[in-house]
């Protein structure tokens, strides 16, 4: 038959007799029949189908990591060995949502403690058991907010990530939420009298990014300072970050979520990472999404089970917080098994190091005659002015192997010639020496 | 025991390179400066295999064995899509390179496009959305799209039947719809009139699962269509049951406008304890213009983004979807080919039929008619009788070493099964199956209380739920 199909003639035949039918046509009862036949290839063999992959692969060009210099929301870190060997333990990747909670332990232990180690880095109480990526992370958040206050509009800085915004928008609109955005000011922080301008009776929530779409981490004290009490505080944030930034759980956030690409997953050209949400415990039940906690078995023993499964789809169908059903559990368990490996000084090395390789590249730039866009603090990533034909360069730049700073002008008018560059821990002295022979 | 009380002061699992740069102050203002570290677990690297490689064995998985769980097509994934899938000329590449240095991936998704459109006989598709829900969210958002665009804004309904998946009502509902719910006929498949009186001039979508979640083909699916399109409405598809409908018939010819897949199901991606998914969403071509941002486009021979499309519903997520999940997808349909496909859809149903043959010995079938892909058994009598529930009866299955079948679940059904063997299990698996599901039925009505209290073999024994969510533990106890 077939090698993922195991039944044989005979077997079949046995089998249509037990149903009582002669063929197997006769299986479809009621059913027209539109197509004998795809127009598509006859399968192949494995040696063929694998052979022809390898070199689809080889049609994309791969950078070294050290000469790589794009981030924008995905991330190059060194990702330990360890981490894709056993995120790719088959009794986790073929498992299916853990519904068995008895026989789904490895599952549910692995969610719990990812959600515990999310709580940590953020400083928020509770986490949830992951969203698809950051960008329907915030947009859910957006939604959250609306289900706690019943207020309809959003304050949005306009630094948070272009396409987290667009995906927000998508969400809100049908809800009749308004997004406004809200400037940044000659530091790329949030223009605080602008925030405070667009305040009124009606704003369900502000939402900033830390750090932001350019890499600045936006003083969130001051932030929350200028926000009445009963709105919501949305950081949208970076985990890496995280270990060495104030958790905005300490900032007064009320629901911190973001992308955790970058802790331990492969950039997979953009899909999948994870969306990471976590709020306080006052706000759970309004909280879209998968949530796990700690129980015992009849014998006392401890044990794990999906929890406030009432908020969910499955039993609340239209009136549900979300519609969320799969979400992107293997990444989280990819999540946590990276924290795992590197701990909290592992991190804030991976961390420090970053931010200590984009310091020296923006140093060496503005030693060049550069100019850095913006005057905020950043962590490791910074806008800066490229010069003349930037878009151009950036391309003959990947012909001499490097992926460089990438051009902001496709994303966001008024940014010609001006790129967003990235390092991270794998970027070394002589990698960024190397990038600025060509600046 | 969690891997934060194996956790010891100073004890590191990594190395890192040497980065021969200074260290540069954090120029930060105290308060943005973290105090606290997080309490992440401080392991060794031999530590972390084995506290990880412990939990994988408390997992029950695919791999394992038997997983019949309903509407979720728990067949083999094939090993070689993982390896594709992991190629670093796939998983290395970032998103924003130049397009012209990823023209393998582009390629790869432009011929899978191409491909699941030829499978469902759309016109255009997107690869964008991440699950099955999310395909929902973004069919339902291109049918508000389409009607808003003809300047039809009254028709802010949508209706669903009792039996669809939770997702549907909770899409529609994300995508502004005010849901109706119709109730199944007798036979389990929609009711005609019912769908008559629902259908006026303010419904925007049907959205309809077909084969529904009783494993029933909607017979009646021309006429429903007809209905559905004189009334100016669209019809919808959710894909989660394809399975069935491989190699027969396509939603496209059954005159549905829009279609969500699971590429978790049907097309052999795993399921990965709940995700990744991938629910890619196609249209016939009256509705193209109004799918997310961006498509994939050919241009004399070179594979683009394109983002400007001023109808479009706009982004739904970032980046371009769950592309590691579309690499094992083609690799499968490159594996299986037209005449693979055709034998995995007849292969589905000819198991879920015999099955359903089988276990018609020991629980009733609520429908009992041929199904397709999956059917639906009640132990509501029996139940009634012995006190024993379907959820004991799972439980005990566990015991046995097989997974329980989706329980509970449609809705309109009690003390339900719904079982789904998908193409991969033999017929061996299968008499197995029914073997174990007689046995324990046997012990229930000997021994009720022992059913009652099953599982026994299982890492951890049957778990309070109740309290889990009635005084909820959200995150490991530091203690001090």
């Amino acid at each position: 038959m077939h090698r993922y199909i195991p039944h044989t003639p005979e077997e079949i035949n046995e089998m249509l007799k037990e149903i009582g039918i002669n063929s197997l046509e006769d299986l479809y009862v009621g059913v027209p029949r539109t197509i004998d036949d795809y127009n598509l290839e006859n399968g192949k063999d494995e040696f063929t189908v694998k052979k022809e992959l390898i070199n689809l692969s080889k049609e994309n060009k791969l950078f070294e990591l050290e000469n790589i210099f794009a981030g924008a929301g995905t991330y190059y870190h060194f990702i330990p060995t360890v981490v894709e060997t056993l995120a790719n333990n088959q009794r986790f990747v073929t498992a299916y949502t853990p519904y068995q909670a008895e026989v789904s332990q490895g599952t549910l232990q692995s969610l719990f403690e990812y959600q515990t180690m999310m709580c940590e880095l953020t400083g928020m109480e509770v986490a949830n058991s992951s969203m698809y990526d950051g960008a329907t992370a915030l947009a859910e958040a957006m939604l959250m907010a609306v289900r706690i206050n019943n207020k309809t509009k959003i304050l949005a800085a306009s630094s948070i990530n272009p396409e987290y915004l667009f995906t927000s928008r998508t969400y809100c609109t049908p809800q009749n939420i308004e997004i406004q955005e809200i400037k940044w000011d000659e530091n790329g922080e949030v223009d605080i009298n602008d925030l405070k301008n667009k305040i009124d009776s009606n704003t369900s929530a502000v939402v900033v990014g830390y750090p932001n779409f350019f890499g600045i981490i936006e003083d969130l004290k001051k932030i929350k300072e200028a926000i009445p009490e009963n709105i919501i505080f949305i950081v949208v944030s970076e985990p890496i970050s995280l270990s060495i930034l104030e958790a905005p759980g300490k900032l007064g956030a009320d629901i911190v979520v973001g992308e955790g690409q970058a802790l331990g997953i492969t950039p997979n050209f953009g899909g999948p990472g994870i969306g990471f949400f976590t709020t306080l415990e006052k706000y759970v039940r309004k909280m879209p999404g998968r949530i796990i906690g700690e129980t015992k078995d009849v014998d006392g023993k401890k044990g794990y089970v999906m929890i406030l499964q009432t908020r969910e789809q499955h039993i609340r169908r239209a009136r549900a917080t979300s519609n969320i059903c799969s979400n992107h559990a293997l990444m989280a368990l990819t999540n946590a098994i990276y924290m795992s490996v590197m701990g909290p000084s592992g991190l804030k090395k991976v961390a420090k190091m970053s931010y200590n390789a984009a310091h020296y590249l923006a140093k060496k730039l503005e030693e060049k005659g550069y100019k850095l866009t913006f005057k905020g603090p950043f962590f490791n990533e910074f806008v800066f002015n490229a010069g003349e034909n930037y878009y151009e360069r950036w391309k003959k730049l990947s012909e001499n192997g490097i992926l460089g700073p990438l051009p902001l002008e496709k994303s966001l008018p008024n940014f010609k010639n001006k790129a967003l560059a990235c390092c991270t821990e794998v970027n070394t002295k002589e990698s960024i020496d190397n990038l600025l022979r060509h600046f | 025991m969690t891997i934060f009380e194996i956790s010891k002061s100073n004890r590191i699992g990594y190395e890192l390179p040497e980065n021969n740069i200074n260290d540069f102050d954090l120029n930060l203002p105290e308060h943005l400066i973290r105090k606290e570290d997080p309490k992440l677990p401080q392991v060794s690297e031999v530590d972390v295999v084995r506290h990880y490689t412990n939990l994988a064995a408390k997992n029950y998985a695919v791999d394992v064995g038997f997983y019949p769980l309903g509407s979720c097509t728990m067949k083999y994934n094939p090993k070689i899509n993982e390896k594709i899938a992991n190629l670093e000329g796939f998983s290395m590449i970032h998103p924003f390179q130049p397009h012209e240095t990823t023209q393998g991936a582009l390629k790869l998704m432009f011929e899978l496009k191409e491909m699941l459109c030829e499978i469902t006989g759309m016109d255009d598709m997107t690869l964008i959305p991440s699950a099955g829900a999310h395909g929902e969210l973004t069919g339902m958002l291109i049918a508000r799209a389409y009607h808003l665009s003809r300047g039809d804004t009254k028709r802010t309904k949508a209706i669903v039947p009792d039996s669809a998946h939770g997702t549907n009502p909770a899409s529609a509902a994300m995508a502004g719809f005010e849901v109706v719910e119709i109730k199944s006929g007798p036979d389990g498949r929609v009711d005609l009139e019912e769908l008559k009186n629902a259908l006026d001039e303010n419904v925007a979508v049907l959205m309809l699962t077909n084969p529904n979640t009783l494993g029933l083909f909607e017979k009646d699916i021309l006429k429903i269509s007809e209905m559905v399109h004189e009334k100016g409405a669209l019809l919808y598809y959710d894909g989660a049951n394809l399975n069935a409908l491989l190699g027969i018939t396509r939603p496209g010819d059954m005159g549905f406008d829009i279609v969500h897949l699971n590429l978790h199901k049907t097309f052999s991606t795993p399921h990965g304890m709940g995700g990744p998914g991938s629910g890619p969403v196609g249209v016939k071509k009256h509705l193209a213009k109004f799918l997310p941002i961006p498509e994939i486009v050919k241009e004399n021979e070179e594979y683009k983004l394109n983002y400007n499309k001023p109808d479009s519903i706009g982004f739904i997520r970032s980046n371009y979807g769950n592309f590691s999940v579309m690499v094992r997808a083609y690799t499968y349909l490159k594996t299986m080919g037209k005449d693979g496909l055709k034998k995995v859809g007849q292969m589905a149903v000819l198991n879920a039929n015999y099955l359903r043959k089988k276990v018609e010995k020991i629980m009733e079938i609520a429908y009992p008619d041929f199904c397709m892909h999956e059917f639906v058994s009640t132990c509501e009598k029996f139940t009634k009788e012995t006190g024993v529930k379907a959820l004991d009866i799972a439980k005990r299955l566990l015991d046995y070493g097989v997974h329980a079948p989706t329980m509970y679940f449609p809705l309109i059904v009690h003390e339900d099964f719904m079982i789904e063997p998908t193409e991969t299990e033999s017929k061996d698996t299968l008499d197995k199956f029914a073997e174990i599901l007689s046995k324990i039925f046997e012990e229930a009505k000997e021994n009720p209380d022992f059913v009652k209290n099953a599982p026994y073999n299982t890492p951890v024994r049957r778990l309070d739920d109740v309290s889990a969510s009635r005084k909820p533990v959200f995150r490991f106890n530091f203690g001090k």
